[in-house]
Order: structure tokens, then sequence, then C-alpha cells
């Protein structure tokens, strides 16, 4: 009985503590989500609270207009764009390599593999000047050539993934299809993507997010306000040195959010696990 | 005799569809990351701006990077304040509620992802400019101060002192990955070294220290490294958010390397300094590599 007592007792403390916390964790980007719905006069009255007191949406009317006679339609477009080619790209490119890495034998593959390992430690800061020099001289500068070519060239983040699942799955399958005649291609389309389906997904999931908040590479090749992904029109939006309409600020910087919140409400549980078993960040 | 022609044909096969797989990765390290890599290392004993062709200078720009630019050093320093401040605090906040977390009880799904969402959100410009708002004069923290009794009126991003504190706390509320890796790295830990240690006596701070911390000792050492490295990189909110100032005091290394080459075009300048960061991020990696012996993919290479 009393071993009853504290151990509901220990849950209720617990869930009160986790409950408290976990709203102080994601309250700024409640926050956010209020702000963008509150009146001019409102915004800086009462700026904590989480509930406006009459919500509007003129600040998302307001802000969609964007600047300089460009719609944010055209930025949401444009970072649609990017993050659907980008995300196609990396993982049907990075899958096509980790089959290489994981399934064959061939001479020099430790050494290699080795080095896709290290160009996971080699930052973007790092390479970018070099890189800007060759995309410059190729005329590339100010449009997403250099922003999507690159993707088609696998990540090492993804190849690892996808090579670390694809071990786990039985040689024999591979035999089985050498027996019937068919090449390795067949086996990497036939049985080996079938089966990656899972990781092939969590890895989509992944890259569409991390190209979808991609700043610095934007930032650096893209210079005409018509080819700005959301976050270079954010920065732009919201620059000190101009007049700064927080509450259409909010509002778009709010709406930037909502597709990756919508994919992760929906599938984190693919996102959890993924960070889990490749232990790297995420 | 024939065996071995048939077994030499096999190998060449192997050979060839191997390295036919893994193309595109190759053709890609080698015309994105090596060529380059040693192109900006030709170009860091230069001077060049693109337009005109690089001027070879020497040392000139080492240097003038270590002798001659107080703003280099400057950057160096904010740079490694941030990172020896914010990534500890990082992980020791995602081992806390790792460990809190690591129970049976319903809902522990819900708050893992509740505790993970501002990771998911956190690298973008969008939440970048909203962290401008929050610690802005008019702000959210200096509305809230107000709301307690406080003056309220601390301009966080203007004053030195405290403006890459704000960017700190922006990388320690980000802790989500962190800890999903501690919570995978606690349930690997048997139960049976609990149990045998209550029965022993130990308390729950000695088994925190006997048992939990040793297990997790290599998760801990890798993630450190990892995230030190992402650490030396901090750019978009020192760009967003402070701008580099006050005072230079969040112009972070990446930030000022990204002025001198895109502002200034000082391609030269700014490849050396890459390459003293490559060195360094060389020096870390190299730290990892040595100590993996007991991390999962280091192993099934093994084969």
């Amino acid at each position: 009985m009393r071993k009853r007592i504290t151990s509901a007792l220990g849950a209720v403390s617990f869930h009160a503590l986790a409950a408290v916390a976990s709203v102080a964790m994601i309250y700024p980007i409640l926050w956010l989500a209020a702000s963008s719905l509150k009146g001019p006069s409102e915004i800086w009255r009462k700026v904590y609270s989480l509930i406006p007191d009459a919500p509007t949406l003129e600040n998302y009317v307001r802000g969609w207009k964007g600047f300089g006679g460009i719609s944010f339609e055209i930025f949401y477009l444009n970072s649609t764009f990017f993050a659907l080619v980008g995300t196609i790209f990396t993982i049907v490119s990075s899958a096509f390599v980790a089959f290489g890495f994981a399934r064959i034998e061939f001479r020099g593959k430790k050494i290699l593999f080795g080095c896709m390992l290290a160009t996971l430690m080699i930052p973007t800061q790092i390479q970018i000047i070099p890189q800007y020099i060759i995309f410059s001289k190729l005329g590339w500068v100010n449009s997403y050539l250099p922003l999507i070519v690159p993707k088609l060239f696998g990540q090492a983040f993804f190849i690892f993934m996808f090579v670390q699942f694809m071990r786990a799955l039985p040689r024999e399958l591979d035999e089985a299809v050498a027996i019937d005649g068919g090449g390795r291609l067949t086996v990497f389309t036939r049985v080996i993507m079938p089966l990656m389906k899972p990781a092939l997904f969590t890895g989509s999931i992944f890259s569409f997010y991390w190209t979808w908040n991609e700043f610095f590479t934007p930032l650096v090749y893209l210079n005409r306000p018509k080819q700005y992904t959301l976050s270079l029109a954010l920065r732009s939006f919201s620059d000190p040195a101009g007049l700064t309409d927080w509450g259409a600020i909010f509002a778009m910087s709010f709406l930037s959010l909502i597709p990756v919140l919508v994919l992760f409400v929906a599938f984190q549980r693919y996102l959890v696990q993924g960070i889990a078993t490749t232990g790297l960040k995420g | 005799m024939r065996i071995s022609v048939a077994a030499r044909r096999k190998n060449a096969l192997n050979d060839l569809s191997g390295y036919l797989f893994i193309s595109p990765w190759l053709v890609g390290f080698i015309a994105l990351t090596l060529a380059p890599l040693l192109a900006s290392l030709y170009f860091s004993f230069t001077n060049y701006d693109i337009l005109s062709p690089a001027r070879w200078t020497g040392l000139e720009n080492f240097k003038k990077m270590f002798f001659n630019d107080p703003r280099y050093w400057k950057s160096v320093k904010a740079t490694l304040y941030y990172a020896v401040f914010a990534v500890p605090l990082r992980l020791g906040v995602a081992l806390a509620v790792a460990m809190f977390l690591n129970r049976k009880r319903r809902g522990i799904a819900a708050y893992r992802a509740l505790f993970y969402a501002p990771s998911i959100v956190g690298d973008s410009v969008a939440v970048a400019v909203m962290w401008r708002q929050i610690f802005g004069g008019e702000g959210l923290i200096n509305a809230c101060m107000r709301l307690v009794g406080l003056p309220g009126k601390t301009l966080w991003l203007a004053d030195p002192r405290f403006a890459i504190w704000t960017l700190i706390l922006l990388a320690a509320w980000q802790f989500g990955s962190a800890m999903l890796i501690f919570l995978a790295g606690l349930k690997q830990i048997p139960s049976e070294l609990y149990e045998s240690a209550s029965i022993d006596g130990a308390g729950k701070l000695r088994q925190f220290a006997s048992i939990t911390i040793p297990m997790l000792t290599p998760i801990i050492f890798f993630n450190l490294v990892m995230q030190m490295i992402n650490g030396l990189i901090v750019f978009t909110p020192a760009l967003i958010i402070t701008n580099g100032q006050p005072l230079d005091t969040t112009n972070f290394y990446a930030l000022y390397m990204y002025r001198r080459a895109f502002e200034n075009f000082q391609m030269g300048y700014a490849s050396g300094m890459a390459w003293i960061l490559m060195v360094v991020i060389a020096g870390l990696s190299a730290l990892i590599f040595k100590t993996s012996g007991r991390w999962v993919f280091y192993e099934s290479e093994g084969r």
C-alpha cells in the first residue's frame, strides 16, 4: 500500500516537472506563433502573453507582400524547389554510393571509405572559398547550380547512414540475384532499394529540413532578391538598418518554420531513431 | 591456374563495378573537396581578389594574421569563449535531461519530442530573428523582467558583457540531438550493474559517478569533440542576431572569414584563415579517431 502511494507520488511529481520543463522549452516557439497573431498595439503592450486578445491575420497579409515588389510566394517557391530537388539529388546519389561501399569488395575501398568519413569533419566554411572561385569561373554565381549540383555527388552523412543500414541486410539476397543472372545494378534497384525504404525515408526527412534551413551557401551564391530562399528573405526583411515591421516579421518567420514543424510532428519517431542509431548530430 | 584467372577476372569486375558505384562521390571528392583544399592552400600564400590574377606574397597573409590584425585575435578569442561555454553547457543539460527521461513511464515519447523540438528549428534564420527580438530592448526578456518588478532596461544585444551569452543560450537551448544520443547510450547500460551496486549499498550519486559516467564516457567524449568542431564554425546566429557586434565581441571566426572573403574579396587572406581552422579541426578529429576504439562503425568497418 505504502509502496503504491509513493510510486503514485513519484509519477505525479515526474509528470509535473516534465510538463513544466517541456512547456518552458517550446515557449519561444509558441510565443512566436502567438505574436504573429497580435495586432500592432498588442505586440508591444503584452509582449509575453501567449494568447492574443484579438487575434488577427493582418501581419500575414502585410508580410506576404514581401519587399522590393517581390512577394513571399516567390521565396516560398524558391525554398520548396531547393529543398525538394536538393533532397532527391542527395538521397539518390548517396544510396547509390553507399551500395558500392557496403556490398562490393574492391581495391582501395578501405582508404576511400576512410576519406569519405574524414569529409564528415570538413565544414562547408572551409571549402566554400575555393568552391566559390570555381563556380564563379564557371559563371554559376547567382544561380541555383552551385547549390544543387554538389548534391549529386552524395553527402557523407547519408552515405554513412545508408552503408550502416545495408550492411545489416543479408548477403544471400545478392547471391540469389547473381545466380539468376542479374547484375549489380539489378541487385541495387530490385533488392536493396526496396528494402532500404525506411532508411531512405528517414534520410529524406533529415535532408529536407537541413536544406530548408540552409543559409550559408545561399547567402554566398545568391545575390538577387528574386532568387532568395526564405532564410535569405527573412534576413533582408528584418534588416535592422531598415524600418522593421515586427508583426510581419513574426508572421513570415513562423510561416517559414511551418513545413519543418509539420514534418517533425508527423515523423518525429523516424528522426529520433535516425539520430540515436547514427550517433551523429541531427 | 584456370581458377586464378577466373578469380582475377572476378576481382577486376568487382573493382570496376565498385568504382562505378562510388564514382559520384569520388568525382565530388576530387573536384569539390580535394582540389579546392589544395587550391586554397596555394591561395593562402597569395593576394587574390578573383578579378585579377593571384599574386604570390609568401607568408605575408599569415604574418598579418598573427602579428598585425587585432580583429583576427579578437575573433579567435570570441570563438573559443563561445565554444568553451556553449558546448559543455549544452552537453550538461543534455545529459541531465536524458537521465531524467530514462525511465519507463507513460508520456516519455511526448516529452522527448518536446525537448527535441527546439533543435529542429534552432539553426534557422527564423529562430535567429526571433532571438533578436526576445533579447531586444523592448523584447520578451525585458518585458518578463518588468512583470516581476525588475527594471528590464538592459540592452542585451548591445552590451559587450551580455551579447555573446545570448548566443550561448541559443546553443544550449538546442541540446536535443545530444540528449537523444545520451538516451540511447543510457539504455545500453545493463541494469544489473545498478542492481548489484545498490545491493552493495551505493547511493544514487555514487552510482552516477561509478557506473553512468564511465559507461557513457566514449559517447560523451565523441559528442564533446564533434560539438566543439561545430562550435568553432558557428555563423548564422552571430550574423543575424548580433551582426558580430558589439565591439566585435561576437565577430566569430567563421563570420570574420566570411567578411574577409565575400565582403572585402580578400580570398588569399580568408583562405589562410580557413587553413588555420582546418588544422585545428583536423587535430580535434584525430583526437576522436585515436580514441575511437569503442564506437559503432569502426568495429563493423574492420571486416
